[in-house]
């Protein structure tokens, strides 16, 4: 996984560079372009040549994480390839670096040190649990480096050098409560998730917005270990308060057991309201559409979306990964990673993180397959829609309700 | 928390409480089977064991896609030789493994100790190589699905019941083996008594390898029904793993009414403190009992009154 050692540290001394990037600002000028030679969008020393921009890639290719991950490396890549095909970056080529943060979080950290000490690279797309992100955000601000994170989270975060391109939690939540308690006519819900920081986060926000906004109860608060598969006793109970609302934030080899048993308990779609965050169609395809028809889950991104942008991308997507391929929501949030930052180099014409940083603010991705998104005027996550989508036994979703645009919100006020 | 609830109501969480404990214990009980006959009989600390499961259950999901491709009219039936598939697939790979590295270390149990933890590494990487990274569901012949309604408000998972019988079966096929039969005989003595067996004409090698065999085989078959359960991963066997030792020492190691027992004790408890608390507090709360059980007792709930050096 090595590249060529970063060329632009030392002025070019051999002839034929001069000589390149003589010829290349004349064309420059030539076509009366602004100059976009090295020595002006590259100050600090980062690894970008007259012809190509190092990026970094840190995601799990191995580990429990992977299976979850292998849909944001392979976005990232289709979008980097796409934007190659149309000429890259100020004029230059995006050569990617790839290492494996294995699941396992040390490993991130020192990942992401080498991507930024010793690989010197512009851009990094990675990370994906929290607690991935949370061991690599100390080294990125040390090291001011750039990240592109694509996973909706628990929020409470923001950083100079992180962009977030999936939803924070107040994003994903309320909208769909809101929705769902109008709906469903629904007031008393049941709150289940995997034992670790998002389910707890989102869970204390939604409980929050039902007590207090829609003025529900919750009948119901449980975590189970990540990895559990017994779940008898809390679908007994969930048989015994009858909720109008089962919400469950369930991750990773859970899902399958929960659902299965849900299923075989007799808790389906007509009798019972069901709502998740956690379940994007990546998850569906280990879980099997049939033990999920008719449950709801709220997400930004459905791989069913009928625009144009999106029907393109899942057509890019399954041409270079298999027809079988799925999308999810965090597999969509990862691709917006390249061309955001894309936009954003092309607004301040500059790789410079400083500068990267500062010109995000306001950066908009019009060919973003969720519709339009825009990088927040000052906090680094994206206004975005929120969608409730009702799963089909083909493991598709059908979109039921879009939301306006939504302000992300990562320190919610009256949520802590 | 129960006085708002009518009395059928009650009665019927009742039953499927009581069910939710037992399937818990059969999936307990099956997972610790072949580990009670390595661990417990042969003192070989195998920590490779869910990755066999792991095997089995891979074996049935590549079954799955076998008849999905090739023979669509089987799905209803596959599913019950796809068992015998994964509890053979598993048998070869442990006899494989016995034969290839278990059996130089008979004597040395801590190195046995990091030679399976390897083999479990290598296992997992196997398992992600060839069939990628995500997890897997064997596609399930129709009638292991849904639920048995014996009145309207009680549902009693099919898959449950299914996991349950084959643990009864299972656990009698082993009892009649051991106890009953010749080489079963022979199994225990080596146990007893490895020198005496020898010289009684018993070749204990042989015997050592079927016994590792066997158990692997077993976990093999627990694999296999547990995708009836949940979803198979790279990884899953490490998951399985804490929980089958967990029963086999609480039980006391070399004694099956042990396993059964502390499989049921572990699996009631661990149900009945998850409904009155919740998922992660019931845990610890069973944890904390074992902990404190095994302090009391060391050797576990039923140790076994002879031990070979």
């Amino acid at each position: 996984m090595k590249t060529a050692p970063a060329l632009n540290q030392k002025l070019p001394r051999k002839p034929s560079t001069i000589a390149a990037a003589l010829a290349a600002c004349l064309l420059a000028a030539s076509l009366g372009a602004s100059d976009f030679s090295n020595t002006r969008v590259n100050t600090t020393g980062l690894a970008i040549t007259e012809d190509t921009v190092t990026v970094g890639q840190l995601h799990s290719a191995t580990g429990t994480m992977a299976i979850s991950e292998t849909g944001s490396i392979e976005a990232e890549q289709l979008a980097i390839e796409q934007i190659n095909a149309m000429g890259g970056v100020l004029g230059r080529k995006i050569k990617i670096i790839v290492e494996d943060g294995a699941s396992d979080w040390p490993t991130f950290a020192e990942k992401a040190k080498k991507l930024l000490e010793s690989d010197h690279v512009a851009a990094v797309f990675g990370c994906w649990t929290s607690a991935s992100r949370k061991a690599v955000l100390p080294v990125f601000e040390k090291d001011n480096g750039m990240l592109y994170y694509p996973t909706f989270y628990e929020g409470l975060e923001q950083s100079k050098n992180v962009i977030y391109t999936g939803q924070e939690a107040t994003q994903q939540i309320i909208a769909g409560l809101d929705w769902i308690a109008k709906e469903k006519k629904a007031k008393t819900f049941f709150l289940i998730g995997s034992d670790y920081i998002w389910p707890r986060t989102s869970n204390k926000i939604a409980r929050k917005h039902i007590e207090n906004v829609l003025k529900g109860t919750v009948v119901g608060e449980e975590y189970y270990a990540l990895g559990s598969t017994s779940f008898g006793s809390l679908i007994n109970k969930i048989k015994l308060k009858k909720p109008d609302v089962v919400y469950a934030i369930i991750v990773g080899g859970s899902n399958v057991a929960f659902y299965k048993q849900l299923k075989a308990a007799g808790i389906t779609s007509d009798k019972q309201t069901l709502l998740t965050i956690s379940t994007t169609e990546d998850e569906v395809l280990g879980i099997g559409g049939e033990n999920l028809v008719g449950f709801y889950s709220a997400m930004k991104y459905f791989q069913s979306l009928g625009n144009p942008n999106n029907e393109a991308f899942v057509k890019a997507f399954k041409a270079k990964y298999g027809e079988k391929a799925v999308i999810g929501d965090v597999t969509q949030a990862a691709y917006l990673g390249p061309w955001l930052w894309k936009a954003t180099v092309e607004k301040c014409g500059s790789f410079d993180i400083d500068k990267v940083a500062a010109a995000s603010s306001g950066v908009e991705f019009k060919g973003a397959p969720e519709g339009y998104v825009r990088v927040h005027e000052s906090n680094h996550h994206l206004w975005s829609k929120l969608r409730i989508g009702q799963w089909e036994a083909n493991g598709q979703a059908k979109v039921l309700y879009e939301s306006e645009l939504i302000e992300p919100n990562p320190f919610p006020k009256g949520y802590q | 928390m129960l006085l708002a609830y009518s009395a059928p109501e009650l009665w019927s969480i009742f039953v499927m409480q009581g069910f939710s404990g037992l399937s818990l214990f059969s999936v307990l009980l099956l997972m610790a089977l072949g580990l009670a006959i390595i661990f417990g009989q042969m003192g070989v600390v195998n920590l490779a064991h869910g990755e066999f499961m792991a095997l089995g259950a891979y074996t049935v999901y590549l079954c799955s896609q076998l008849v999905q491709n090739h023979a669509p009219a089987l799905q209803p039936y596959y599913f019950v030789i796809a068992i015998f598939v994964a509890f053979v697939a598993a048998g070869l790979t442990g006899l494989l493994v016995e034969w290839s590295l278990i059996r130089f270390l008979y004597k040395r149990p801590l190195d046995t100790l990091l030679a399976t933890w390897g083999l479990s590494l290598i296992m997992q990487q196997a398992f992600r190589s060839t069939f990628g990274a995500r997890e897997v569901t064997p596609t399930l012949p129709g009638w292991l699905m849904g639920s048995f309604k014996p009145t309207p408000s009680i549902d009693i998972p099919i898959n449950g019941v299914f996991v349950m019988g084959l643990t009864l079966l299972l656990t009698f096929g082993v009892w009649l083996f051991m106890y009953r039969s010749r080489i079963g005989l022979h199994m225990r003595a080596t146990v007893q008594n490895r020198t005496m067996s020898g010289a009684v004409g018993i070749n204990t090698r042989l015997v050592d390898r079927f016994t590792f065999s066997l158990g692997c085989a077993i976990a093999g078959v627990a694999g296999a029904a547990f995708t009836t359960i949940g979803s198979t991963g790279p990884d899953s066997g490490s998951r399985y793993i804490v929980d089958t030792f967990l029963v086999v020492v609480f039980g006391g190691t070399a004694s099956l009414l042990g396993t059964i027992a502390s499989a049921f004790g572990i699996a009631q408890g661990q149900s009945i403190t998850e409904f009155f608390l919740e998922g992660t507090m019931g845990k610890v709360a069973i944890l904390l009992t074992i902990v404190i059980v095994l302090m009391l007792r060391p050797k576990g709930l039923f140790p076994s009154k002879v031990r070979s050096a």
